[in-house]
């Protein structure tokens, strides 16, 4: 192909107006470019790149919180925790679906809940799972076994009176301490709770919360949701800034970049009427699912498709083959 | 110690809070900002410099 | 026995009769191989912002690389190795690289309209990209076992379950994650990855908004080949 003989002026067309070829392909001028040696050099230039960056930052890695180093520095935080675990009142307890079959907990879309429809997959009884069961699995201390044998004959009626009442005597003890309780008839919850912490601290309670049962295991699902009922757990997020309200989904502990591409996932979290709703995380989902649908189907869009045609930054990009009077060489 | 051992432990250390910047309801960490900051140069820049002429073809 | 006309006989060559025979013909035909590997562009093709495709494609061997490496001995080798901590800063600024470099591409690709001209089905597949992308480099956020984790789970679930998906897809499974992250998010994302490549190289890169008329099919001034 012949391409380098320089032609007069020839002013540029719309090309839309000018006849294209059927499939969109490109019959005009051509110059020499190397892609392989492009790509190679790129190669070559981002591992640099890689291995500096890295040589120079590192990466995060902060320390995991335990159920031991949570009972450890926080016993107090625990301790109430474990108190809603057995009353059903935590985070967990009531979550609804996929967890428990709490009534009216799923969030809706409008009048949908897809939460509700997908369903209890992950059956959690937070009584039985995160504290009896655990006690139960761990004799050693026959008061704590005493203590589990009582509740264990009591009605349900009866275990939800002790461990309601316990419970909220505790939230108005000074700094929920245990130790400050008012007395009351709490039944066996005070003896089951405190060796709960004993078993938690002595580093028991890990494994159990994990294994249930079973030898090999992956699965963090009850350990985690009985840490992110806590306070400590969150307020050690809030301070590293990775709360939802403190655009937490963009932001890595430490100093490090996080995934700024979700920022605009996480802003919708700060904003009306998202930032009030009940509903919010599923009103999120449905927004950034309609812009990311968006997003993908920008060629179909009229308007938005327009756009780079309206702001013309092509004039910027393509200034030298605008400017040229039609001689591949100029 | 290996050389990459070495190499673990970095020069510069972020393993400390981050600084953050509020305006209104906009709150972004400076590591963020600064990423975010070179992205819109870089692109401003790929738009900007001159690209080297290659041969044109025969 | 019935002896039938040689397809590629005189009369030239036909419709190829077997299932192989037709990949090849069309496969060929789409990707001629100096349209595969050209090395010659449009004359238009004359801007740094044209090297950020490629320049995401070689971060994202660095990732699968890197990650590969972590790979050898195992998740929990980067927590008590130096070099395997060293292994994991170099996927992690990879991935920086490589998302910024994707993002990059992008703002690229919009101003051109880098879809016009039959070529929407690339600019889907690399959306796609994108959000598969977002998705892997999530997994492995929940993967490293490490506080990050452990706080972006427990958060995560919530957005996850309130449309249902945390029934099927638990973040709080490491397992379940892992997997995820380290085969079939990059499954995914690499086969549209290479859906993406091959489209551009079918149908070649986008024209300016404006062309000369030298440019065009019609030119009779035009030397043709």
């Amino acid at each position: 192909m012949t391409t380098t003989a320089p032609v007069a002026s020839s002013p540029v067309v719309r090309a839309e107006r000018a006849p294209q070829p059927s499939d969109g392909s490109w019959q005009g001028r051509n110059r020499e470019y190397d892609l392989l040696k492009e790509f190679v050099v790129a190669l070559v230039v981002v591992a640099l790149l890689a291995a500096g960056l890295a040589a120079l930052f590192s990466s995060p890695d902060e320390h995991q919180v335990t159920l031991t180093s949570w009972s450890t520095a926080a016993p107090t935080d625990f301790v109430a925790t474990a108190a809603t675990e057995l009353d059903g009142t935590s985070g967990t307890a009531t979550y609804g679906a996929p967890y428990t079959r709490t009534p009216d907990a799923a969030q809706k879309i409008g009048p949908v809940s897809l939460q509700h429809i997908a369903g209890v997959t992950h059956p959690i009884n937070t009584s039985t799972d995160f504290i009896t069961g655990p006690l139960a699995s761990l004799p050693g201390d026959p008061t704590v076994s005493a203590a589990l044998a009582q509740w264990t004959a009591a009605s349900a009626a009866q275990q939800q009176s002790w461990s309601g009442s316990y419970d909220a005597a505790l939230q108005k003890a000074a700094g929920n301490d245990p130790a400050k309780v008012a007395p009351g008839s709490y039944g066996p919850v005070p003896t089951m709770l405190t060796g709960l912490l004993r078993l938690a601290q002595a580093g028991r309670l890990d494994g159990a919360l994990l294994l249930q049962g079973s030898f090999y295991q992956t699965d963090y699902t009850k350990p985690l949701l009985f840490i992110a009922d806590g306070s400590y757990l969150a307020d050690k997020g809030g301070a590293e800034h990775l709360a939802g309200e403190q655009w937490g989904m963009m932001n890595e502990t430490g100093s490090y970049p996080g995934q700024a591409w979700l920022w605009l996932y996480t802003f919708w979290y700060q904003v009306k009427p998202f930032s009030t709703s009940g509903n919010a995380d599923a009103l999120v989902m449905v927004v950034m699912t309609v812009l990311s649908i968006g997003l993908i189907s920008v060629p179909f869009l009229p308007g938005i498709r327009s756009i780079p045609k309206w702001i013309p930054v092509h004039r910027i990009i393509w200034r030298d083959y605008y400017r040229n009077t039609g001689s591949s060489t100029s | 110690m290996m050389p990459l051992q070495l190499l673990a432990t970095s020069p510069v250390n972020l393993n400390h809070r981050g600084h953050y910047l509020h305006w209104g309801v906009i709150q972004i960490s400076v590591a963020n900002l600064v990423v975010i900051s070179l992205m819109l140069l870089l692109f401003a820049a790929a738009l900007l410099l001159p690209f080297p002429k290659g041969r044109a073809s025969r | 026995m019935t002896l039938l006309e040689d397809p590629t006989g005189p009369q030239g060559p036909l419709r190829a009769a077997t299932w192989t025979g037709r990949l090849r013909d069309r496969a060929t035909k789409s990707f001629p191989p100096e349209q595969l590997l050209p090395d010659r562009q449009p004359i238009y093709v004359a801007s740094w912002i044209y090297v950020f495709g490629v320049a995401t494609i070689a971060a994202f061997l660095v990732v699968l690389a890197t990650g590969t490496l972590l790979a050898v001995q195992g998740p929990q080798w980067w927590h008590r190795s130096g070099t395997g901590h060293y292994v994991n800063s170099l996927h992690l600024w990879s991935v920086e690289l490589f998302m910024a470099f994707m993002v990059i591409h992008l703002w690229g690709k919009f101003w051109m309209a880098a879809w016009r001209g039959k070529r929407a089905m690339t600019w889907v597949t690399g959306a796609v990209c994108f959000f598969g992308s977002i998705g892997t480099a999530f997994t492995g956020y929940l993967v490293q076992s490490n506080f990050d984790s452990q706080f972006i789970s427990t958060q995560a679930k919530d957005g996850l379950n309130s449309v249902g998906i945390g029934s099927r897809f638990n973040v709080m499974d490491f397992g379940q994650m892992l997997m995820w992250h380290i085969f079939l998010l990059p499954l995914i994302v690499g086969a549209v990855v290479l859906v993406h490549v091959l489209q551009v190289r079918r149908r070649g890169v986008v024209p300016p908004f404006l062309v000369h008329p030298i440019d065009l099919p019609a030119a009779p001034d035009r030397a043709r080949p």
